[in-house]
């Protein structure tokens, strides 16, 4: 298939618009998200407070650092929840229908159409509160961060959505096999939960783990450092070409599992 | 009811592979455990060691498994598709049936609990658990409070599902005051002292931090721990007679509706 870029960003803004007109149908939602995101934002800032009440430095971080790493978990949980949870619990349900089918059928890319059927706008709520509490963390600092790392995040944010969607695209290709894995995107979310703390609170194994097996290390630890100028150049390109990889392996699991796509029915 | 319980339990064995991720998906006490740990590696925090945050923690990924049920999705589910006739028309009362229901999912859930229960007894976390047959008894009837306290609490809210359409988006906010004032993202122990005197007025401590204070013996006798258990099964009684009167207007609803 011909690669057409114009194409592909029109399908893009169509669903974004759809979703945008949907979510304007319900904007009690908009208040409820408000405040479900005040009050996830305060449950995972109330063990910090209590520990950094009676300690300076927490596994080398101190407090303003370690509100960096919890305010990007936030970022990321919104961009988690926002942008590619909605679409790819909505495959999910359409594989084990068999409504699968008629997104086969559709001239574009079949991996590009499940990432982008549905949005839930109202997660930007989200954004901002990690994007307000990073703001907060530097203006303890009593800094900004320059512009250069700045630049650095941003790309090592781009790499963490990248290697979260991968990761999210293995668990969809593998619903071709094993029908029921709404549960198994729960479980997903479930461990991205330990994101919120810098990786060097997890010892030995997990750390291994959450770095390069589940990396949640890059997720937001990487990025923080990033951003506050304590990441090595080396490191962050390590990241990205990790992701880089992740995402090739993620799409080559995903052509090969469509190659064995079955049907519902048949 | 052994018959229900019988019809349950299959329906558990049935579902297990989902059932036994949904167990997995509880990983806020080890996040949690893991950011304590690391804490307390340097030097105790406050009256806590490393060894006591590994107990407590465990013990609530234990507690939090063994009470938990699904019975408020289930009830505002039947409520709003309708099925909830079916169940009306049984010769049991539907308290019952959901009673055999979650009852029989028990077993399952101590089994997929049993690598916590093990490394918990295994490592050296046994030291601070309570080894005496008093205390053992009460955390006994702690646990089953708890589980009656939350059985309570979810049929509640369930029930308002007769009563409200988005029921379920309260349920979220639900969990976010039960995580908070529970326990079970950090012990009441060291929370401050104002909302430590909150926690300890409202119920969700009982379905809790209760069980898992006692089982690492933060109460040094069965006297002593004997008002909190006391405490809780009132809780609990009185939720299921606020879930009992919250279904009694709501059927009257329902029925109101030509269902």
């Amino acid at each position: 298939m011909t690669v057409r870029p114009g194409y592909y960003l029109r399908v893009l803004a169509v669903s974004m618009r759809t979703s945008l007109v949907t979510a304007m149908q319900y904007r009690a939602d908009f208040l409820v998200q408000g405040a479900m995101s005040l009050l996830w934002t305060g449950l995972a800032l109330f063990p910090l407070l209590v520990l950094y009440g009676d300690r300076d430095t927490v596994a080398g971080w101190d407090f303003a650092p370690a509100l960096v790493v919890l305010g990007l978990f936030t970022l990321m949980r919104g961009v988690l929840e926002g942008a590619i949870n909605p679409s790819l619990m909505a495959v999910i349900e359409r594989i084990r229908t068999g409504a699968f089918d008629y997104t086969l059928l559709k001239p574009a890319d079949a991996q590009f159409l499940v990432s982008t059927t549905r949005f839930a706008p109202w997660h930007v709520i989200d954004v901002l509160a990690g994007a307000g509490l990073v703001a907060y963390a530097f203006t303890r600092l009593g800094r900004a961060p320059g512009v250069a790392e700045l630049a650095a995040t941003l790309a090592l944010l781009a790499a963490a959505i990248a290697v979260m969607y991968s990761l999210w695209i293995l668990i969809v290709a593998a619903a071709f096999w094993v029908v029921r894995m709404d549960n198994l995107a729960f479980l997903l979310g479930a461990v991205f939960d330990a994101a919120r703390w810098p990786i060097h609170v997890f010892k030995g194994a997990w750390r291994f783990v959450f770095t390069f097996i589940i990396p949640l290390a890059l997720m937001t630890s990487y990025p923080a450092m990033a951003l506050l100028g304590t990441l090595t150049v080396e490191a962050a390109l390590a990241c990205l070409g990790g992701a880089a990889a992740f995402f090739a392996l993620a799409r080559a699991v995903w052509l090969l599992a469509i190659r064995n796509y079955t049907s519902a029915s048949s | 009811m052994p018959t229900m319980l019988r019809v349950g339990l299959a329906e558990t064995i049935a579902y297990r592979a989902e059932m036994v991720v949904w167990i997995l998906t509880t990983t806020m006490p080890l996040v949690m455990l893991a950011l304590w740990s690391s804490v307390a590696d340097e030097a105790p925090f406050r009256q806590y060691t490393q060894t006591d945050f590994v107990a407590y923690y465990l013990g609530a990924l234990i507690v939090r498994n063994l009470t938990s049920n699904w019975v408020a999705w289930q009830l505002s589910e039947e409520i709003r598709l309708g099925t909830l006739s079916m169940r009306l028309l049984r010769p049991v009362h539907p308290f019952a049936s959901f009673l055999a229901t979650h009852l029989a999912a028990l077993p399952l859930r101590a089994l997929v609990v049993t690598p916590a229960i093990v490394i918990l007894v295994l490592t050296e976390a046994r030291a601070v658990l309570i080894d005496d047959a008093g205390r053992a008894g009460l955390l006994a009837l702690s646990l089953a409070g708890a589980w009656l306290l939350t059985f309570g609490v979810f049929l509640a809210i369930g029930a308002l599902a007769f009563f409200l359409e988005k029921s379920l988006a309260l349920i979220e906010v639900y969990f976010g005051v039960f995580m908070l004032m529970s326990g079970y993202i950090i012990p009441l122990d060291l929370m401050p002292g104002w909302m430590r005197t909150t926690a300890e007025w409202l119920p969700f401590r009982y379905m809790l931090g209760a069980p898992v204070e006692l089982l690492i013996g933060r109460y040094p006798d069965a006297a002593a721990a004997a008002p909190l258990v006391a405490t809780q099964w009132a809780w609990a009684l009185g939720m299921l007679g606020v879930a009992g009167l919250a279904w009694r207007a709501g059927v009257r609803r329902f029925e109101a509706y030509g269902a």
